[in-house]
Protein backbone atom coordinates (compact mmCIF):
# COMPACT_ATOMS: atom_id res chain seq x y z
CA UNK A 1 0.00 0.00 0.00
CA UNK A 2 1.45 3.60 -0.52
CA UNK A 3 0.11 4.52 2.84
CA UNK A 4 3.57 5.37 4.60
CA UNK A 5 4.12 7.03 8.59
CA UNK A 6 5.80 10.08 6.94
CA UNK A 7 2.36 11.27 4.47
CA UNK A 8 0.47 13.83 5.54
CA UNK A 9 -3.27 14.17 4.01
CA UNK A 10 -1.91 17.54 2.34
CA UNK A 11 1.93 16.07 1.63
CA UNK A 12 3.22 19.28 3.47
CA UNK A 13 3.83 17.74 6.84
CA UNK A 14 3.71 14.25 8.70
CA UNK A 15 0.36 13.71 10.75
CA UNK A 16 1.15 13.29 14.46
CA UNK A 17 -2.11 11.18 14.70
CA UNK A 18 -4.19 9.28 12.84
CA UNK A 19 -7.26 10.20 15.07
CA UNK A 20 -7.69 12.38 18.05
CA UNK A 21 -10.93 12.06 20.08
CA UNK A 22 -10.63 14.99 22.53
CA UNK A 23 -13.40 15.56 25.56
CA UNK A 24 -15.87 13.58 23.35
CA UNK A 25 -19.84 13.34 24.84
CA UNK A 26 -22.71 11.93 23.02
CA UNK A 27 -26.50 11.67 24.45
CA UNK A 28 -29.49 10.10 22.50
CA UNK A 29 -32.85 11.31 23.37
CA UNK A 30 -34.05 8.68 25.48
CA UNK A 31 -37.42 7.94 27.66
CA UNK A 32 -35.62 9.09 30.77
CA UNK A 33 -35.07 12.47 28.78
CA UNK A 34 -31.12 12.74 27.46
CA UNK A 35 -29.27 9.55 27.89
CA UNK A 36 -25.40 10.36 28.25
CA UNK A 37 -23.88 7.55 26.29
CA UNK A 38 -20.24 8.73 26.21
CA UNK A 39 -18.70 10.99 28.70
CA UNK A 40 -15.70 12.92 28.34
CA UNK A 41 -13.48 10.74 25.77
CA UNK A 42 -9.77 11.75 24.64
CA UNK A 43 -8.02 9.00 23.03
CA UNK A 44 -5.17 9.45 20.33
CA UNK A 45 -4.57 6.82 17.70
CA UNK A 46 -0.86 6.98 16.20
CA UNK A 47 -0.03 6.62 12.97
CA UNK A 48 0.77 2.82 11.97
CA UNK A 49 -0.85 1.85 15.72
CA UNK A 50 -3.57 -0.40 16.46
CA UNK A 51 -5.76 0.38 19.29
CA UNK A 52 -8.52 -1.82 20.71
CA UNK A 53 -11.73 -0.39 22.35
CA UNK A 54 -13.13 -2.46 24.90
CA UNK A 55 -15.89 -2.80 26.76
CA UNK A 56 -19.37 -4.65 28.05
CA UNK A 57 -22.67 -4.13 25.82
CA UNK A 58 -23.81 -0.37 26.48
CA UNK A 59 -20.66 1.31 26.73
CA UNK A 60 -20.77 2.84 23.44
CA UNK A 61 -18.12 2.32 21.70
CA UNK A 62 -20.08 1.76 18.76
CA UNK A 63 -21.26 4.87 18.85
CA UNK A 64 -17.68 5.86 19.47
CA UNK A 65 -16.48 4.55 16.38
CA UNK A 66 -19.73 5.98 14.21
CA UNK A 67 -18.71 9.26 15.33
CA UNK A 68 -15.01 9.15 14.22
CA UNK A 69 -16.26 7.24 11.20
CA UNK A 70 -18.32 10.68 11.03
CA UNK A 71 -21.45 8.77 10.78
CA UNK A 72 -22.97 10.88 13.52
CA UNK A 73 -22.06 14.19 15.12
CA UNK A 74 -20.77 14.55 19.00
CA UNK A 75 -22.95 16.33 21.92
CA UNK A 76 -19.52 18.26 22.76
CA UNK A 77 -15.72 17.78 22.30
CA UNK A 78 -13.82 17.50 18.82
CA UNK A 79 -12.49 14.44 16.80
CA UNK A 80 -10.24 15.10 14.35
CA UNK A 81 -8.75 12.36 11.55
CA UNK A 82 -6.26 12.34 8.79
CA UNK A 83 -9.12 12.15 5.78
CA UNK A 84 -12.09 10.21 5.66
CA UNK A 85 -11.66 6.60 7.92
CA UNK A 86 -12.67 3.38 6.26
CA UNK A 87 -14.97 1.68 8.65
CA UNK A 88 -15.85 -2.02 8.68
CA UNK A 89 -18.90 -3.85 9.97
CA UNK A 90 -19.56 -6.95 11.85
CA UNK A 91 -21.78 -7.88 9.18
CA UNK A 92 -19.37 -7.64 6.20
CA UNK A 93 -22.16 -4.94 4.15
CA UNK A 94 -20.73 -5.90 0.83
CA UNK A 95 -23.30 -5.29 -1.96
CA UNK A 96 -25.20 -8.57 -3.23
CA UNK A 97 -26.09 -7.06 -6.68
CA UNK A 98 -21.93 -6.52 -7.61
CA UNK A 99 -19.48 -9.54 -7.58
CA UNK A 100 -16.70 -9.59 -4.86
CA UNK A 101 -14.13 -7.64 -7.35
CA UNK A 102 -17.01 -5.16 -8.55
CA UNK A 103 -17.63 -4.09 -4.72
CA UNK A 104 -13.95 -3.57 -4.51
CA UNK A 105 -13.92 -1.49 -7.62
CA UNK A 106 -16.94 0.67 -6.68
CA UNK A 107 -14.85 1.59 -3.52
CA UNK A 108 -11.64 3.05 -6.03
CA UNK A 109 -14.47 4.68 -8.19
CA UNK A 110 -16.01 6.67 -4.89
CA UNK A 111 -12.69 7.81 -4.06
CA UNK A 112 -11.74 8.92 -7.67
CA UNK A 113 -9.66 5.84 -9.51
CA UNK A 114 -9.45 5.91 -13.01
CA UNK A 115 -11.61 3.43 -14.49
CA UNK A 116 -8.35 1.57 -16.37
CA UNK A 117 -7.06 1.30 -12.80
CA UNK A 118 -9.43 0.10 -11.21
CA UNK A 119 -9.80 -3.65 -12.60
CA UNK A 120 -5.38 -3.86 -11.38
CA UNK A 121 -6.17 -2.27 -8.13
CA UNK A 122 -9.13 -5.06 -7.00
CA UNK A 123 -6.67 -7.40 -8.12
CA UNK A 124 -3.96 -6.25 -6.01
CA UNK A 125 -6.74 -5.61 -2.88
CA UNK A 126 -7.71 -9.61 -3.40
CA UNK A 127 -4.34 -10.89 -3.38
CA UNK A 128 -3.79 -8.89 -0.53
CA UNK A 129 -6.19 -11.00 1.45
CA UNK A 130 -5.40 -14.09 -0.27
CA UNK A 131 -8.39 -14.49 -2.18
CA UNK A 132 -6.73 -14.15 -6.07
CA UNK A 133 -9.32 -15.55 -8.16
CA UNK A 134 -12.37 -14.51 -6.66
CA UNK A 135 -12.84 -11.74 -8.32
CA UNK A 136 -15.93 -12.48 -10.99
CA UNK A 137 -17.34 -14.28 -7.29
CA UNK A 138 -21.10 -13.52 -6.08
CA UNK A 139 -21.30 -12.44 -2.59
CA UNK A 140 -23.07 -15.19 -1.77
CA UNK A 141 -21.47 -17.30 -3.23
CA UNK A 142 -18.35 -16.89 -0.49
CA UNK A 143 -18.01 -18.35 3.17
CA UNK A 144 -18.44 -15.91 5.62
CA UNK A 145 -14.29 -15.84 6.34
CA UNK A 146 -14.19 -15.07 2.70
CA UNK A 147 -17.05 -12.02 2.93
CA UNK A 148 -15.29 -10.32 5.67
CA UNK A 149 -11.62 -10.30 3.93
CA UNK A 150 -13.41 -9.00 1.13
CA UNK A 151 -14.83 -6.21 3.14
CA UNK A 152 -11.77 -5.79 4.73
CA UNK A 153 -10.38 -5.70 1.20
CA UNK A 154 -12.75 -3.03 0.16
CA UNK A 155 -11.89 -0.93 3.02
CA UNK A 156 -8.64 -0.81 2.48
CA UNK A 157 -9.67 -0.19 -0.95
CA UNK A 158 -10.42 3.41 0.10
CA UNK A 159 -7.09 4.43 0.67
CA UNK A 160 -7.57 5.89 4.36
CA UNK A 161 -4.93 6.06 7.09
CA UNK A 162 -7.23 4.97 9.90
CA UNK A 163 -9.28 1.72 9.42
CA UNK A 164 -12.15 1.42 11.98
CA UNK A 165 -13.36 -2.34 12.98
CA UNK A 166 -16.73 -2.32 15.32
CA UNK A 167 -16.29 -6.20 15.69
CA UNK A 168 -16.07 -7.54 12.40
CA UNK A 169 -15.22 -11.36 13.52
CA UNK A 170 -18.10 -11.30 15.90
CA UNK A 171 -20.14 -13.54 13.77
CA UNK A 172 -17.18 -16.15 12.52
CA UNK A 173 -16.79 -19.05 14.14
CA UNK A 174 -13.80 -19.20 16.31
CA UNK A 175 -11.40 -21.62 13.46
CA UNK A 176 -12.35 -19.04 10.95
CA UNK A 177 -12.10 -15.83 13.30
CA UNK A 178 -8.05 -17.44 14.41
CA UNK A 179 -7.25 -17.32 11.02
CA UNK A 180 -8.46 -13.40 10.43
CA UNK A 181 -6.46 -12.44 13.29
CA UNK A 182 -3.55 -14.23 11.47
CA UNK A 183 -4.53 -11.96 8.53
CA UNK A 184 -5.48 -9.20 9.99
CA UNK A 185 -2.05 -8.56 11.68
CA UNK A 186 0.02 -9.27 8.16
CA UNK A 187 -1.58 -6.80 6.75
CA UNK A 188 -2.22 -3.99 9.10
CA UNK A 189 1.80 -4.85 9.12
CA UNK A 190 2.10 -5.02 5.90
CA UNK A 191 0.16 -1.74 5.11
CA UNK A 192 1.41 0.40 7.79
CA UNK A 193 -2.53 1.36 8.50
CA UNK A 194 -3.78 2.77 11.73
CA UNK A 195 -6.81 0.56 13.00
CA UNK A 196 -9.18 1.13 16.10
CA UNK A 197 -10.98 -1.82 16.62
CA UNK A 198 -14.03 -2.39 18.93
CA UNK A 199 -15.04 -5.88 20.62
CA UNK A 200 -15.99 -7.53 23.93
CA UNK A 201 -13.36 -10.04 23.46
CA UNK A 202 -10.73 -9.30 25.79
CA UNK A 203 -8.69 -12.68 24.00
CA UNK A 204 -9.10 -10.90 20.48
CA UNK A 205 -8.37 -7.49 22.07
CA UNK A 206 -4.84 -8.37 23.71
CA UNK A 207 -4.01 -10.80 20.25
CA UNK A 208 -4.35 -7.75 18.02
CA UNK A 209 -3.60 -4.95 19.81
CA UNK A 210 -0.35 -2.53 20.46
CA UNK A 211 -2.56 -0.76 22.82
CA UNK A 212 -6.24 -2.05 24.55
CA UNK A 213 -8.29 0.75 26.15
CA UNK A 214 -10.94 -0.36 28.51
CA UNK A 215 -14.26 1.58 28.72
CA UNK A 216 -17.19 1.25 31.53
CA UNK A 217 -20.80 1.56 30.68
CA UNK A 218 -23.47 4.09 30.77
CA UNK A 219 -21.94 6.24 30.76
CA UNK A 220 -19.19 5.20 28.58
CA UNK A 221 -15.73 6.39 30.27
CA UNK A 222 -12.38 5.56 29.35
CA UNK A 223 -11.95 3.27 32.57
CA UNK A 224 -8.20 1.88 32.11
CA UNK A 225 -5.39 1.27 29.17
CA UNK A 226 -2.91 -1.54 28.81
CA UNK A 227 0.26 -1.12 26.35
CA UNK A 228 0.22 -4.75 25.18
CA UNK A 229 4.01 -5.61 24.44
CA UNK A 230 3.81 -9.11 23.30
CA UNK A 231 5.98 -9.66 20.30
CA UNK A 232 4.04 -10.25 16.75
CA UNK A 233 3.43 -13.18 15.80
CA UNK A 234 1.10 -14.13 18.39
CA UNK A 235 -1.11 -16.67 19.30
CA UNK A 236 -4.82 -16.38 20.79
CA UNK A 237 -2.90 -19.52 23.42
CA UNK A 238 0.04 -17.54 23.85
CA UNK A 239 0.77 -17.62 28.15
CA UNK A 240 1.03 -13.94 27.61
CA UNK A 241 -2.00 -13.46 25.70
CA UNK A 242 -3.49 -15.62 28.20
CA UNK A 243 -2.33 -13.92 31.75
CA UNK A 244 -2.80 -9.99 30.15
CA UNK A 245 -6.79 -11.36 29.34
CA UNK A 246 -6.96 -12.55 32.88
CA UNK A 247 -6.03 -9.38 33.97
CA UNK A 248 -7.96 -7.04 31.87
CA UNK A 249 -11.08 -9.32 32.22
CA UNK A 250 -10.98 -8.65 36.22
CA UNK A 251 -10.91 -5.35 35.32
CA UNK A 252 -13.95 -5.18 33.13
CA UNK A 253 -16.00 -7.53 35.62
CA UNK A 254 -15.11 -4.93 38.16
CA UNK A 255 -16.65 -2.24 35.38
CA UNK A 256 -19.68 -4.50 35.00
CA UNK A 257 -19.91 -5.72 38.72
CA UNK A 258 -20.90 -1.61 39.81
CA UNK A 259 -23.69 -1.83 37.73
CA UNK A 260 -25.63 -4.33 39.87
CA UNK A 261 -25.05 -2.57 42.82
CA UNK A 262 -27.33 -0.14 42.53
CA UNK B 1 -12.13 -22.75 -5.90
CA UNK B 2 -10.41 -19.44 -5.81
CA UNK B 3 -7.15 -20.51 -5.79
CA UNK B 4 -4.71 -18.67 -3.23
CA UNK B 5 -1.34 -17.23 -2.98
CA UNK B 6 1.67 -19.52 -1.58
CA UNK B 7 4.46 -17.33 -1.66
CA UNK B 8 3.62 -15.22 1.77
CA UNK B 9 6.50 -13.08 3.27
CA UNK B 10 6.03 -14.47 7.02
CA UNK B 11 7.33 -16.94 7.87
CA UNK B 12 4.33 -18.60 8.91
CA UNK B 13 2.65 -17.27 6.24
CA UNK B 14 3.11 -20.29 3.99
CA UNK B 15 1.46 -22.15 6.48
CA UNK B 16 -1.57 -19.74 6.94
CA UNK B 17 -2.04 -19.45 3.54
CA UNK B 18 -2.74 -23.30 3.32
CA UNK B 19 -4.87 -23.13 6.45
CA UNK B 20 -7.02 -20.33 4.81
CA UNK B 21 -6.96 -22.21 1.69
CA UNK B 22 -8.63 -25.04 3.13
CA UNK B 23 -11.26 -23.01 5.23
CA UNK B 24 -12.31 -21.56 2.14
CA UNK B 25 -12.96 -24.88 0.62
CA UNK B 26 -14.67 -26.23 3.04
CA UNK B 27 -17.06 -23.71 3.35
CA UNK B 28 -18.03 -22.36 0.14
CA UNK B 29 -21.12 -24.01 -1.12
CA UNK B 30 -20.98 -25.44 -4.28
CA UNK B 31 -24.23 -24.58 -6.66
CA UNK B 32 -24.54 -26.16 -9.86
CA UNK B 33 -27.41 -25.97 -12.70
CA UNK B 34 -30.11 -29.03 -12.44
CA UNK B 35 -30.12 -31.50 -14.66
CA UNK B 36 -32.35 -31.00 -18.19
CA UNK B 37 -34.41 -33.97 -17.56
CA UNK B 38 -35.13 -32.95 -13.76
CA UNK B 39 -35.87 -29.58 -15.37
CA UNK B 40 -38.32 -31.09 -17.85
CA UNK B 41 -39.82 -33.53 -14.52
CA UNK B 42 -40.28 -30.64 -12.38
CA UNK B 43 -41.20 -27.91 -13.97
CA UNK B 44 -42.50 -28.59 -17.51
CA UNK B 45 -44.54 -32.11 -16.99
CA UNK B 46 -46.74 -30.49 -14.05
CA UNK B 47 -48.38 -27.59 -16.12
CA UNK B 48 -48.54 -29.63 -19.17
CA UNK B 49 -50.60 -32.20 -17.58
CA UNK B 50 -53.10 -29.63 -15.61
CA UNK B 51 -53.55 -28.33 -19.27
CA UNK B 52 -54.50 -31.65 -20.41
CA UNK B 53 -56.68 -32.22 -17.76
CA UNK B 54 -58.60 -28.84 -18.76
CA UNK B 55 -59.16 -30.44 -22.11
CA UNK B 56 -60.34 -33.29 -21.25
CA UNK B 57 -62.70 -32.32 -18.94
CA UNK B 58 -63.86 -29.74 -21.75
CA UNK B 59 -64.38 -32.29 -24.39
CA UNK B 60 -66.12 -34.61 -21.64
CA UNK B 61 -68.73 -31.64 -20.72
CA UNK B 62 -69.35 -31.92 -24.84
CA UNK B 63 -68.80 -35.40 -25.65
CA UNK B 64 -71.26 -36.33 -23.11
CA UNK B 65 -74.00 -33.65 -23.87
CA UNK B 66 -73.97 -32.59 -20.12
CA UNK B 67 -73.76 -29.12 -22.06
CA UNK B 68 -75.56 -29.63 -25.56
CA UNK B 69 -75.69 -25.87 -26.72
CA UNK B 70 -73.10 -24.98 -28.70
CA UNK B 71 -73.54 -21.25 -28.45
CA UNK B 72 -72.92 -21.33 -24.53
CA UNK B 73 -69.81 -24.23 -24.49
CA UNK B 74 -68.31 -25.22 -27.83
CA UNK B 75 -66.03 -27.91 -28.04
CA UNK B 76 -62.53 -27.73 -28.14
CA UNK B 77 -62.08 -28.88 -31.34
CA UNK B 78 -64.72 -25.64 -32.79
CA UNK B 79 -62.52 -23.38 -30.88
CA UNK B 80 -58.86 -24.77 -32.53
CA UNK B 81 -61.28 -24.82 -35.91
CA UNK B 82 -61.34 -20.85 -35.36
CA UNK B 83 -58.21 -20.13 -34.18
CA UNK B 84 -56.94 -22.25 -37.75
CA UNK B 85 -58.99 -20.52 -39.96
CA UNK B 86 -57.92 -17.07 -38.34
CA UNK B 87 -54.03 -18.28 -38.92
CA UNK B 88 -54.82 -19.13 -42.57
CA UNK B 89 -56.59 -16.14 -43.01
CA UNK B 90 -53.19 -14.68 -41.84
CA UNK B 91 -55.35 -12.93 -39.26
CA UNK B 92 -54.10 -14.18 -36.19
CA UNK B 93 -50.91 -12.55 -35.79
CA UNK B 94 -52.30 -9.10 -36.75
CA UNK B 95 -54.87 -9.28 -33.98
CA UNK B 96 -51.79 -10.44 -31.52
CA UNK B 97 -49.57 -7.26 -32.90
CA UNK B 98 -52.28 -4.71 -32.31
CA UNK B 99 -52.59 -5.51 -29.37
CA UNK B 100 -49.40 -6.10 -28.01
CA UNK B 101 -47.43 -3.47 -29.86
CA UNK B 102 -50.33 -1.37 -27.64
CA UNK B 103 -49.89 -2.79 -24.27
CA UNK B 104 -45.83 -3.06 -24.29
CA UNK B 105 -45.88 0.79 -25.94
CA UNK B 106 -48.21 1.47 -23.19
CA UNK B 107 -46.04 -0.60 -20.74
CA UNK B 108 -43.09 0.96 -21.87
CA UNK B 109 -44.49 4.77 -21.47
CA UNK B 110 -45.74 3.35 -17.54
CA UNK B 111 -41.77 2.81 -16.59
CA UNK B 112 -40.73 6.62 -17.76
CA UNK B 113 -43.38 7.93 -15.70
CA UNK B 114 -43.46 5.35 -13.23
CA UNK B 115 -39.96 5.36 -12.38
CA UNK B 116 -39.05 8.71 -11.54
CA UNK B 117 -42.19 9.22 -9.45
CA UNK B 118 -41.22 6.20 -7.50
CA UNK B 119 -37.99 7.62 -6.74
CA UNK B 120 -39.69 11.00 -6.11
CA UNK B 121 -42.21 9.20 -3.47
CA UNK B 122 -39.55 6.91 -2.35
CA UNK B 123 -36.91 9.57 -1.27
CA UNK B 124 -39.02 13.12 -0.86
CA UNK B 125 -40.90 13.22 2.47
CA UNK B 126 -43.54 15.74 1.25
CA UNK B 127 -44.07 14.20 -2.22
CA UNK B 128 -44.62 10.72 -0.42
CA UNK B 129 -46.91 11.74 2.33
CA UNK B 130 -48.99 14.24 -0.25
CA UNK B 131 -49.15 11.41 -2.85
CA UNK B 132 -47.88 8.19 -1.33
CA UNK B 133 -51.74 6.92 0.11
CA UNK B 134 -53.67 8.10 -3.22
CA UNK B 135 -50.70 6.33 -4.91
CA UNK B 136 -51.61 2.88 -3.20
CA UNK B 137 -54.90 3.26 -3.53
CA UNK B 138 -55.24 3.62 -6.94
CA UNK B 139 -53.76 0.37 -7.23
CA UNK B 140 -56.90 -1.06 -5.51
CA UNK B 141 -59.04 0.82 -8.15
CA UNK B 142 -60.10 -1.22 -11.21
CA UNK B 143 -58.62 0.33 -14.16
CA UNK B 144 -61.61 -0.19 -16.15
CA UNK B 145 -63.16 2.51 -14.49
CA UNK B 146 -60.73 5.00 -16.47
CA UNK B 147 -62.51 3.81 -19.45
CA UNK B 148 -65.62 6.02 -19.83
CA UNK B 149 -63.76 8.82 -18.67
CA UNK B 150 -60.76 8.20 -20.58
CA UNK B 151 -63.29 8.02 -24.40
CA UNK B 152 -64.94 11.66 -22.89
CA UNK B 153 -61.40 13.44 -22.46
CA UNK B 154 -59.56 11.51 -25.70
CA UNK B 155 -62.15 10.49 -27.63
CA UNK B 156 -62.05 6.37 -29.51
CA UNK B 157 -58.67 6.35 -30.17
CA UNK B 158 -55.12 5.19 -29.72
CA UNK B 159 -54.57 7.83 -27.35
CA UNK B 160 -57.23 6.74 -24.96
CA UNK B 161 -55.92 2.93 -25.26
CA UNK B 162 -52.90 4.58 -23.55
CA UNK B 163 -54.06 6.59 -21.32
CA UNK B 164 -55.81 3.48 -19.47
CA UNK B 165 -52.42 1.59 -19.79
CA UNK B 166 -50.98 4.56 -18.13
CA UNK B 167 -53.60 5.08 -15.60
CA UNK B 168 -53.17 1.22 -14.79
CA UNK B 169 -49.85 0.49 -14.81
CA UNK B 170 -48.15 3.51 -13.41
CA UNK B 171 -49.45 3.05 -10.00
CA UNK B 172 -47.81 -0.99 -10.05
CA UNK B 173 -44.46 0.40 -11.23
CA UNK B 174 -44.17 3.41 -8.87
CA UNK B 175 -45.31 1.45 -5.58
CA UNK B 176 -42.45 -1.20 -6.87
CA UNK B 177 -40.10 0.92 -6.78
CA UNK B 178 -40.99 2.38 -3.14
CA UNK B 179 -41.35 -0.68 -1.38
CA UNK B 180 -38.08 -1.91 -2.85
CA UNK B 181 -36.66 1.53 -1.58
CA UNK B 182 -38.51 1.19 1.67
CA UNK B 183 -36.67 -2.69 2.03
CA UNK B 184 -33.70 -1.51 1.21
CA UNK B 185 -30.99 -2.80 4.65
CA UNK B 186 -30.20 0.87 6.25
CA UNK B 187 -26.75 -1.28 6.63
CA UNK B 188 -25.84 -0.68 2.90
CA UNK B 189 -26.77 3.18 2.92
CA UNK B 190 -24.25 3.48 6.03
CA UNK B 191 -21.61 1.05 3.87
CA UNK B 192 -21.85 3.40 1.33
CA UNK B 193 -21.83 6.18 3.36
CA UNK B 194 -18.65 5.38 4.22
CA UNK B 195 -17.43 4.53 1.09
CA UNK B 196 -18.15 7.90 -0.11
CA UNK B 197 -21.54 7.10 -1.68
CA UNK B 198 -23.79 10.24 -0.65
CA UNK B 199 -26.51 12.22 -2.22
CA UNK B 200 -27.01 11.39 -6.01
CA UNK B 201 -24.26 8.86 -6.12
CA UNK B 202 -25.48 7.43 -2.98
CA UNK B 203 -29.04 7.04 -4.86
CA UNK B 204 -27.40 5.37 -7.97
CA UNK B 205 -25.03 3.46 -6.78
CA UNK B 206 -26.78 2.18 -3.86
CA UNK B 207 -30.55 2.59 -3.41
CA UNK B 208 -31.19 1.90 -6.84
CA UNK B 209 -29.73 -1.30 -7.54
CA UNK B 210 -30.35 -2.19 -4.03
CA UNK B 211 -34.12 -1.84 -4.73
CA UNK B 212 -34.20 -3.85 -7.55
CA UNK B 213 -35.87 -6.65 -6.74
CA UNK B 214 -38.79 -4.52 -5.46
CA UNK B 215 -38.62 -2.47 -8.70
CA UNK B 216 -38.84 -5.65 -11.01
CA UNK B 217 -41.64 -7.07 -8.62
CA UNK B 218 -43.20 -3.75 -9.31
CA UNK B 219 -42.66 -4.07 -12.75
CA UNK B 220 -44.27 -7.28 -13.07
CA UNK B 221 -47.38 -6.41 -11.51
CA UNK B 222 -47.05 -3.14 -14.09
CA UNK B 223 -47.74 -5.70 -16.88
CA UNK B 224 -50.02 -7.57 -15.91
CA UNK B 225 -52.12 -3.86 -14.83
CA UNK B 226 -51.16 -2.63 -18.40
CA UNK B 227 -52.32 -5.74 -20.06
CA UNK B 228 -55.84 -5.89 -18.07
CA UNK B 229 -56.67 -2.18 -18.84
CA UNK B 230 -55.78 -2.77 -22.76
CA UNK B 231 -58.48 -5.44 -22.94
CA UNK B 232 -60.65 -3.46 -20.56
CA UNK B 233 -60.60 -0.78 -23.27
CA UNK B 234 -60.56 -2.59 -25.88
CA UNK B 235 -64.08 -4.30 -25.69
CA UNK B 236 -65.63 -1.44 -23.98
CA UNK B 237 -64.47 1.29 -26.62
CA UNK B 238 -64.54 -1.29 -29.82
CA UNK B 239 -64.31 1.25 -32.61
CA UNK B 240 -63.40 -0.55 -35.95
CA UNK B 241 -60.88 1.90 -37.77
CA UNK B 242 -58.88 1.39 -34.31
CA UNK B 243 -57.96 -1.76 -35.92
CA UNK B 244 -59.07 -5.69 -34.90
CA UNK B 245 -57.12 -6.58 -31.42
CA UNK B 246 -57.90 -9.52 -29.10
CA UNK B 247 -60.25 -7.23 -27.10
CA UNK B 248 -62.37 -6.35 -30.05
CA UNK B 249 -62.04 -9.77 -31.04
CA UNK B 250 -63.57 -10.60 -28.04
CA UNK B 251 -66.61 -7.99 -28.49
CA UNK B 252 -67.10 -9.30 -32.14
CA UNK B 253 -67.62 -13.08 -31.28
CA UNK B 254 -70.22 -11.54 -28.57
CA UNK B 255 -72.05 -9.41 -30.80
CA UNK B 256 -71.82 -12.07 -33.51
CA UNK B 257 -73.29 -14.62 -31.11
CA UNK B 258 -70.03 -16.89 -31.65
CA UNK B 259 -69.08 -18.42 -29.10
CA UNK B 260 -65.94 -20.05 -30.48
CA UNK B 261 -64.70 -17.03 -31.53
CA UNK B 262 -65.20 -15.50 -28.21
CA UNK B 263 -63.12 -18.56 -26.97
CA UNK B 264 -60.81 -18.42 -29.06
CA UNK B 265 -60.27 -14.05 -28.05
CA UNK B 266 -59.94 -15.26 -24.12
CA UNK B 267 -57.80 -18.39 -24.58
CA UNK B 268 -55.27 -15.50 -26.97
CA UNK B 269 -55.43 -12.63 -23.96
CA UNK B 270 -54.64 -15.72 -21.94
CA UNK B 271 -51.70 -16.86 -23.59
CA UNK B 272 -50.13 -13.96 -24.65
CA UNK B 273 -50.19 -12.00 -21.10
CA UNK B 274 -48.89 -15.67 -19.91
CA UNK B 275 -46.26 -15.61 -22.48
CA UNK B 276 -44.64 -11.99 -22.36
CA UNK B 277 -44.52 -12.61 -18.55
CA UNK B 278 -42.17 -16.30 -19.16
CA UNK B 279 -40.47 -14.41 -21.76
CA UNK B 280 -39.60 -11.25 -20.35
CA UNK B 281 -40.62 -10.38 -16.77
CA UNK B 282 -39.92 -14.02 -14.84
CA UNK B 283 -36.42 -14.63 -16.49
CA UNK B 284 -35.67 -10.85 -15.15
CA UNK B 285 -36.80 -11.15 -11.69
CA UNK B 286 -35.00 -14.81 -11.65
CA UNK B 287 -32.04 -13.31 -12.91
CA UNK B 288 -32.07 -10.50 -10.20
CA UNK B 289 -32.76 -12.53 -7.26
CA UNK B 290 -30.62 -15.38 -8.13
CA UNK B 291 -27.22 -13.46 -8.90
CA UNK B 292 -27.60 -11.87 -5.45
CA UNK B 293 -27.93 -15.11 -4.16
CA UNK B 294 -31.78 -14.59 -2.91
CA UNK B 295 -33.75 -17.74 -4.88
CA UNK B 296 -33.15 -20.76 -3.06
CA UNK B 297 -33.28 -23.93 -5.66
CA UNK B 298 -35.30 -27.57 -5.02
Amino acid sequence: MATTLAKAADGTEAATHAARIEHVSKSFAGPAGQQLVLDDISLDVAPGEFVTLLGASGCGKSTLLNLVAGLDRPTAGTISTDGRPALMFQEHALFPWLTAGKNIELALKLRGVQKNERRERAEELLELVRLKGAHGKRVHELSGGMRQRVALARAIAQDSRLLLMDEPFAALDAITRDVLHDELTRIWRETRLSVLFVTHNVREAVRLAQRVVLLSSRPGRIAREWTVGIPHPRRIEDTAVAELSVEITEELRGEIRRHGQH
Amino acid sequence: MASTETTAKDKDGGDLAGLEAGLDALETVQTGRKPLRQTFVEKILPPVVAIALVLAVWQALVSFKIVDDPTKLPSPGAVWDVLRQAWLQGELLGYIWTSVSRGLLGFFFALLIGTPLGLLVARVKFVRAAIGPILSGLQSLPSVAWVPPAVIWLGLNNQMMYAVILLGAVPSIANGLVSGVDQVPPLFLRAGRTLGATGLKGTWHIVLPAALPGYVAGLKQGWAFSWRSLMAAEIIASFPDLGVGLGQLLENGRNASDMAMVFEAILLILTVGIAIDLLIFSPLERWVLRSRGLLVKG
